[in-house]
């Protein structure tokens, strides 16, 4: 009988895939670069057409360069630090806070029935709306800011996790229970882990909105002495530096880029792990 | 003659009762859309025996299995399990797909307060028991049908539970897999002297497994039949005397299948009953 039970575990198992994780990378990675190409050719491209002079609309060629000289300068760096500690902070607060709110609504239904579409409404609120509210409230200074791109993030984390406890297989709650796990220990060894892939598109939607929120507010709340991204594009819109803007726009969209890929990078681990990718 | 049919009481009496279900009955739901799942079904298990239920779509017989777990409580009668403990083996196995197999046995004795090296120790020798202790480090995506079923079945051992209950466990598997797994389990059940209560829907697998099967009518659930089986072990599923008591066990289903064509012609199209 062993060796019958042996023979068809050899049997059954396919052999995995021999594809090294440089290759992996190297796959994800090219597509990206090719649609920098595309964009920076189609700029260049509109650039040479003359639709607007040069001094309102540069090329790549000129803003790329004025990029190298900004990120010599300690203003620049300081500038990107602030921006990143607010993205950081207030994401940070939104992931615990809406990870909280989330982990107790998903498994409440009464609160379910009460929070489920507020959160959703909450969600789908461009987040520049709550900025009066936020200056009013808090005044024109970093808690306004960070509240809001809290505001901005939460619901969206809340609703990832929500929806993630939402699909896990039933069987695998009673395959928990069963085993003796309940309240706190059913949850740190099965619910979580069951609903994370969802949790994880959650939390990447949830920065998508820190971002977006964290940017608008920049722009609104522009305070002295504490340079910013934001910041740096409203006074070169104010003094006409085209080329001073569209470095910092480039310098924003690739913060973007690099977090969204790194969000991916951790998503594919995860599925592959869980067994979600269709092999 | 190697079939007889038993009183309503277990005929072993010098055997030490396991668990004995009393009138146990389940209704789902309320008012008119209440479904009686369960009727006034009583049952005894004694220790180290093997008993398969056997019965058609709708008999209850997973509705038994969550009572007798615990993960659901009767509408009345009453289960006394004397302080016993089950462990439930699901169809699919349930394993938790981000655990490996080596972590999914671990969880269990985590839950029961083990200690992390004692733990390392025990899952690889319950693995072993399985002949899966060179898997150890796979995740459930990574193994057969057949392979994810044995780790289910270590985790459960895992959890030294006093009765076994297994839900229509090898129901998904090709036939070699599935008299593999047979003669696997009923090894490991003589060796560890286990109690286990093994539903399925097929009765020559009854047949080929049970000291006893236990035949569920359908809609409600209910003892329609007790049979002892008392061929030697090991059986073969696909031997004429397996077949034989098997055919009887069919026989039997059919009737209770016709039985609803006839009594609730439009009833048992419209009303769903929960699975089992």
């Amino acid at each position: 009988m062993d060796r019958e039970l042996a023979g068809l575990d050899a049997l059954e198992l396919a052999s995995p895939p021999p594809r090294s994780r440089a290759v992996r990378v190297w796959s994800a990675v090219w597509p990206a670069l090719g649609g920098a190409l595309i964009a920076l050719a189609a700029w260049q491209l509109v650039v040479l057409s003359g639709w607007r002079p040069d001094y309102l609309l540069p090329g790549p060629k000129v803003v790329f360069s004025r990029l190298l000289i900004d990120a010599g300068q300690p203003a620049f760096h300081e500038a990107v630090a602030i921006t990143l500690q607010r993205a950081l902070a207030g994401y940070g607060l939104a992931v615990a806070g809406g990870g909280l709110i989330g982990a107790v609504v998903a498994r409440n239904r009464p609160l379910r029935r009460a929070c489920g579409s507020l959160i959703t409404g909450v969600q789908s609120m461009p987040s520049i709306a709550w900025f009066p509210l936020a200056i009013l409230l808090f005044g024109l200074n970093e808690t306004a800011i960070i509240f809001v791109v809290l505001l901005g993030a939460a619901p969206a984390v809340a609703n990832g996790l929500i929806t993630g406890i939402d699909n896990i297989p039933p069987v695998l709650l009673r395959c928990g229970r069963v085993m003796g796990a309940r309240s706190i220990w059913l949850y740190r060894h099965v619910v979580l882990p069951a609903s994370l892939p969802a949790f994880l598109g959650g939390l990447k939607q949830g920065w998508a909105f820190a971002w977006r929120s964290l940017m608008a507010g920049e722009l609104l709340v522009v305070l002295g002495n504490r340079p910013s991204l934001g910041a740096r594009l409203q006074f070169a819109r104010e003094f006409s530096d085209a080329a001073g803007l569209l470095a910092a726009m480039v310098v924003i969209l690739i913060i973007g880029m690099l977090v969204d890929g790194l969000f991916g990078l951790v998503e594919r681990e995860v599925r592959s792990r869980w067994g979600l990718t269709g092999e | 003659m190697s079939l007889q049919a038993l009183p309503d009481v277990g005929v072993d009496s010098q055997r030490e009762v396991a668990v004995r279900v009393d009138g146990v009955s389940k209704v789902f739901g309320q008012g008119r859309s209440a479904i009686l799942a369960l009727h006034q079904v009583s049952l005894e298990l004694n220790r180290g025996e093997f008993v398969c239920l056997v019965g058609a779509s709708g008999s209850g017989k997973s509705t038994l299995l969550n009572l007798l777990a615990g993960l659901e409580q009767p509408s009345a009668g009453h289960i006394d399990s004397g302080g016993t403990r089950c462990a439930l083996l699901f169809q699919d196995g349930a394993l938790f797909p981000w655990l490996t197999a080596a972590g999914n046995v671990e969880l269990a004795l985590r839950l029961r307060g083990l200690a992390r090296t004692e733990r390392r120790r025990r899952a690889l020798e319950l693995l072993r028991l399985v002949r899966l202790d060179g898997f150890a480090q796979r995740r459930p995506h990574e193994l057969s049908g057949g392979m994810r079923q044995r780790v289910a079945l270590a985790r459960a051992l895992a959890q030294e539970a006093d009765i076994l209950l297994m839900d229509e466990p090898f129901g998904a598997l090709d036939a070699i897999t599935r008299d593999l797994l047979h003669d696997e389990l009923e090894t490991i059940w003589r060796e560890r002297s286990l109690t286990v209560l093994f539903v399925t829907h097929n009765p020559r697998e009854a047949v080929r497994l049970g000291d006893r099967v236990v035949v569920f009518t359908s809609r409600p659930g209910s003892v329609a039949a007790e049979i002892r089986v008392t061929l030697n072990r090991p059986r073969r599923t696909d031997s004429a005397l397996v077949a034989n008591v098997a055919a009887e066990i069919s026989d039997r289903l059919r009737s209770e299948v016709r039985a609803h064509g006839l009594s609730h012609p439009t009833e048992s199209l419209v009303s769903r009953g929960p699975r089992g």
